[in-house]
């Protein structure tokens, strides 16, 4: 029943992507974005397609995997294509009732699409090709610098990587305990709204308690193990920048000041 | 009054490269009041096979009938089904949820929609079954030992009145005394009560102890179904499949094969010493 | 002296209400005097309650005594500055597999007790290499726990304490979650160790099986070491085993009726080969002479 979610969508397969550190992949996705949103002209998005293009090709992962990514935000696309095909104000091309439709209104549509669709596909790319570890690694050193500022980073850093980890025999437990309830004659599938929020608590308070228990065991193993915060503590598999790494954020840079330059062209 | 599965099979990610038997035509038929031992290592389809006999798995192909009924049937009650055939999970403590033991029992004739008077007084007999008095109905569940939280949670499938009780390795996890107690209770359950009961179990002794008969499973197929005593002829072939025969069978082979004379199936400590007493006459 | 000393142990767990008087003292350990000598297996037995797995707590450092001494290698489990050395020596492993294993992969959970005592990267996988080849899981390092059997995650478990270079390994009920054949992996594993390695093992269990192999078996209720002695020693009184809510294997429940029967057998018969060979003469015999 729940057992099908799957977690990250890390696809194995060998490439100058996967290879990289985690932090440059990081932050080439935020450069993306940011460059999505300095695009304003046909030929800063065109610029964006052709840089997304290669780097899809760069990593090797099939294309439709990077569509998936777009189901999840389908109603969303929809929603913001028409309110800004609605309502934008401007040369109105056609009208019915108060519904009208602008020139203006076409164009920022359809930016507007490509703009979250780029988006989505673009960390699509960055999911696709770092392991979830890698991505709490690369998120743990890469903002390092909050520490000095007083944010926990490492403990947050291994947060996610329990989550990680326990998320799926949380999702094993829960579709027992369901079935453990259903046997008691429990039923999760049928009533309205409030009767339904009801019937989950016989599986959610089990849920919490069995988490609560494993957070309490666990807790107790990392202690014997010597766990004591990130202080003092070594990595097995440290992070470093390769010469990979450095042509990537030049690539980067160089691709960014592009479509700026895209603003000025147009 | 029988549980009869015809063909039953199920494939676990079918149509995908994952594609898995789970259960491959497996056929038997359990009459009323048996009491049944199911055996298979890990992953052998024993705990895919329980969830099917009360209908939280569905069959990919064959047929399941309880009392000459196909479940499978347009409209079948599976409600009803799950009230007839009571299943208890491994570990079934981790279910419990209510704020004290008597609740939490009421939670499944409660779901039955049967009135309050008739609630209570099935969880009373419940609770009453597995040996836990009126001193432990406003406790919460949460601050029993181990073995005493189990109960409650099997008095909470009993509470439902099912003809068939399935549990699944009731005693994992438990110290020998824990262990003694629960499968005493079962086998009172058993006797007195005319429960028909299906224990799945790795322990052979256990087994060979308590069980009418013995249904063993192996990468999803039925391999052997027979008494104890038959089934652990063939501890050569139990081996092969991960499994082993209680550890008297071994010492009777043995003693067979250097020409003493003791009968062959013999399967616990008594009866062993009681051939081996009569061997040299005393 | 020993690598583990227990002197006058007593702990006990204190509920507090809720404007923190005490409400209620429960005693699990009464009196414990124990001492264990390095690179023996020593099995500690007792049902559940008998204070076994406080005490395994207690050799961790996770509980400090309420009363007594617990000296670890020498050093007190009480004093602070030594606590992370306390840990390293002597390791512990848990009863539930799937909470206690931390990494997302295989090889980076060994990793992690070494990363937590900050060794340099380059003798972290030189650990991790040596403690999966030791309990056999190399082919395993890269896999998700997830998709272990439970045996496995247990030797997953062993190894990451291995890592550690502990002199010693508690483990607290390791197979009680397990199916045989998982119970014999890491038994076997935990037997390895301790004569390749001369690790010194502390098992702690209600399997009578699994202390068959033990140099010692030390048997608690209620708080307080009721039996101590080789596994012979304590098999051979299989009244008072059963007094305690423990079982013997059948083998030596069988020497032990034929035995009050009066048929010549040893006291104390641990395997099927003793038994049979004790057995198999004396029954020829018999079955001879009322032949003639």
């Amino acid at each position: 029943m729940l057992r099908e979610i799957t977690l990250g969508q890390y696809y194995p397969v060998d490439s100058v992507l996967h290879r990289m550190d985690p932090r440059t992949k990081l932050l080439g996705t935020l450069l993306f974005i940011i460059s999505l949103f300095c695009a304003n002209s046909w030929l800063g998005y065109l610029t964006a397609a052709v840089f997304l293009a290669i780097t899809i090709r760069l990593s090797r992962v099939p294309f439709r995997f990077m569509v998936r990514g777009l189901k999840a935000i389908l109603i969303l696309l929809l929603i913001s294509v028409s309110f800004n095909l609605f309502l934008t104000s401007g040369e109105v091309v056609w009208q019915l009732g108060i519904l009208k439709i602008t020139r203006e209104g076409i164009r920022t549509a359809i930016f507007m699409a490509l703009r979250l669709i780029f988006l989505v596909i673009g960390s699509s790319v960055m999911t696709l090709t770092t392991t979830p570890n890698e991505l709490t690694d690369g998120l743990e050193k890469g903002l390092g610098f909050l520490n000095k500022v007083g944010v926990p980073v490492h403990e947050v850093a291994m947060m996610m990587s329990i989550a990680l980890r326990f998320i799926p025999i949380l999702i094993e437990e829960a579709d027992k305990i369901m079935k453990a309830q259903m046997a008691r004659g429990a039923d999760f599938e049928s009533g309205n709204l409030i009767q339904r929020a009801k019937s989950m608590v016989p599986l959610l308070v089990p849920l919490f308690i069995s988490a609560f228990r494993r957070a309490t065991d666990l807790a107790m193993a990392m202690e014997a193990r010597c766990y004591h915060g990130g202080e003092g503590r070594t990595k097995m598999k440290p992070l470093c920048y390769r010469k990979r790494d450095r042509i990537a954020q030049v690539i980067l840079t160089g691709y960014l000041c592009l479509i700026i330059g895209t603003r000025f062209i147009a | 009054m029988s549980i009869r599965a015809v063909n039953l099979t199920h494939i676990y990610g079918q149509g995908t490269a994952f594609e898995q038997y789970a259960l491959k035509n497996v056929n038997f038929e359990i009459q009323d009041g048996e009491f049944i031992g199911l055996i298979g290592h890990t992953g052998s389809g024993k705990s895919t096979l329980i969830q099917h006999l009360n209908g939280l798995l569905k069959a990919t192909s064959g047929e399941l009938y309880y009392n000459g009924e196909n479940i499978y049937a347009h409209g079948y009650d599976m409600k009803g089904l799950r009230s007839k055939v009571g299943l208890v999970f491994q570990y079934p403590e981790h279910q419990l949820f209510e704020a004290d033991v008597f609740s939490d029992v009421c939670f499944g004739p409660k779901n039955l929609n049967l009135s309050q008077g008739e609630i209570e007084s099935r969880a009373k007999e419940a609770l009453n079954l597995v040996g836990l008095d009126e001193s432990f109905y406003k406790q919460s569940p949460f601050e029993l030992s181990g073995g005493q939280k189990r109960r409650v949670a099997i008095a909470g499938v009993l509470a439902m009145k099912p003809d068939v009780l399935i549990l699944d390795e009731p005693t994992a996890g438990l110290d020998p005394k824990g262990r003694d107690e629960i499968l005493g209770q079962i086998e009172k359950l058993h006797r007195e009560q005319g429960l028909t009961i299906i224990l799945v179990s790795h322990s052979m002794e256990d087994m060979a102890r308590y069980a009418d008969r013995l249904i063993v499973m192996n990468k999803g197929e039925k391999m052997f179904d027979d008494t104890p005593r038959n089934v652990f002829r063939h501890y050569k072939e139990l081996e092969a499949m991960g499994l082993a025969a209680p550890q008297i069978t071994y010492i009777v082979q043995a003693l067979r094969k250097e020409g003493i004379p003791v009968e062959e199936d013999l399967i616990t400590v008594e009866e062993a010493r009681d051939a081996i007493l009569r061997l040299i006459g005393k | 002296m020993g690598i583990i000393k227990a002197v006058n142990l007593i702990f006990d767990y204190i509920k507090r209400d809720e404007e923190e008087q005490i409400e209620e003292v429960d005693r699990a350990i009464d009196g414990l005097n124990l001492d264990i000598q390095e690179g023996s297996f020593v099995a500690i037995l007792g049902h559940n309650g008998s204070g076994k797995s406080t005490f395994a707590k207690q050799v961790n450092g996770l509980l400090i005594p309420t009363e007594g001494t617990v000296l670890i290698s020498g050093m007190d489990t009480r004093d602070e500055n030594h606590i992370w050395d306390v840990r390293r020596t002597a390791g512990m492993v848990f009863q539930n597999p799937d909470n206690q294993i931390i990494g997302n992969v295989v090889e980076e959970d060994v990793g992690f007790g070494p990363e937590n005592m900050g060794v340099p990267t380059e003798e972290i996988w030189k650990r991790v290499d040596e403690s999966l080849e030791a309990v056999g899981m190399t082919a395993y390092r890269l896999k998700s726990p997830g998709k272990l059997s439970g045996g496995q995650k247990q030797r997953v478990a062993i190894a990451g304490v291995m890592a550690m270079k502990p002199k010693c390994i508690i483990l607290d009920e390791p197979t009680a979650m397990l199916d045989p054949n998982g119970r014999k992996e890491v038994i076997r594993t935990v037997q390895e160790l301790n004569r390749r390695e001369h690790i010194t093992v502390l098992l702690i269990t209600h399997y009578m099986e699994e202390v068959v192999g033990a140099d010692r078996v030390v048997v608690m209720d209620e708080g307080k070491m009721v039996m101590d002695g080789t596994p012979r020693e304590i098999f051979s009184r299989v009244k008072e085993l059963k007094e305690y809510r423990l079982d013997v294997p059948q083998v030596t429940e069988l020497a032990f009726e034929l035995r009050q029967a009066g048929l010549p057998l040893s006291k104390g018969i641990l395997t099927m080969y003793e038994l049979l060979g004790e057995l198999v003469p004396y029954l020829k015999e018999q079955i001879r002479s009322q032949g003639e």
